[in-house]
């Protein structure tokens, strides 16, 4: 029961700020309902008992990516001196789309029993995530601190200052 | 509340995050459209990986999690760079590449 009203509550804030970021006009609440939204979706994964999940959610997405877009919006307004229009174009066919998706998918998910009850996971699922990223998956791992490091050179060489 | 509700879920939202890179004029509207589908995409493994008792799902999550703040870090230094280049961050105005 308790599960309900949180999985209710939480699926409201999500869908709410997601349709917040799509709609809004102004691109800095935009962001700001894209962090409630990633912080809705910390929520979800506490609710799935996935504790470490939420955490590096709420650190990474709602912390790292947020930010990230904040100090974007602000270096191309100071550029350009004034705000940067945030509207929608094509709106009808766009929804069309995207319901159509959604409809698509809703129906598949719909017409397939799926698992009603959970499975028991690991009895600490930090631990076995830190476990599996440094054997089973230690080439996976190694790869993506490659590709962060890769990012982090790439970034740093494309906002370099002009000469 | 059942894997269907969440898969459900999960739809809606990258339903919504479709739309947003479908119609948005600006570059940076469409990465966050793009960070919303890609936040859907999570909900749905981390629920899948619950409700079937394997934990790859989850190791499969924080990797999804690392590359989406990669890809946003780089989206948007791109973003700047265009910026620089062509004064402007409307999608439709960057069509350098038009024949």
């Amino acid at each position: 029961m308790a599960e309900s009203i949180a999985f209710w509550f939480l699926s409201v804030v999500l869908v709410g700020s997601a349709l917040a970021v799509v709609l809004s006009k102004n691109l800095f609440h935009s962001v700001l309902f894209l962090a409630l939204a990633l912080t809705g979706t910390a929520g979800v994964f506490l609710l799935l008992e996935a504790e470490f999940l939420a955490a590096v959610q709420l650190l990474l997405y709602a912390g790292g990516v947020v930010t990230i877009v904040v100090f974007a919006i602000v270096v191309t307004e100071r550029l350009v001196g004034e705000r940067i229009s945030h509207t929608n174009r094509s709106i009808t066919a766009g929804a069309v789309i995207s319901l159509a998706l959604v409809g698509l998918v809703v129906n598949a998910i719909a017409q397939r029993p799926l698992a009603m009850t959970r499975q028991p996971l690991s009895e600490d699922m930090t631990r076995t995530l830190g476990e599996a990223v440094l054997t089973k998956f230690v080439l996976p791992f190694e790869l993506l601190g490659l590709l962060m490091l890769a990012a982090m050179l790439g970034a740093v060489y494309f906002a370099r200052p002009e000469d | 509340m059942g894997l269907q509700a969440y898969l459900t879920l999960a739809a809606v939202v990258f339903g919504i995050g479709l739309f947003g890179v479908l119609t948005r004029r600006n570059t940076i509207g469409i990465l966050l459209g793009i960070e919303l589908m890609l936040n859907a995409v999570n909900i749905n493994l981390v629920a899948f990986a619950r409700f079937s008792g394997s934990d790859v799902g989850m190791i499969f999550t924080v990797f999804a999690i690392c590359i989406t703040v990669a890809e946003a870090a780089m989206g948007l230094a791109i973003v700047i760079l265009l910026f620089r280049i062509r004064r402007t961050v409307m999608a439709d105005h960057l069509d350098l590449l038009k024949g």
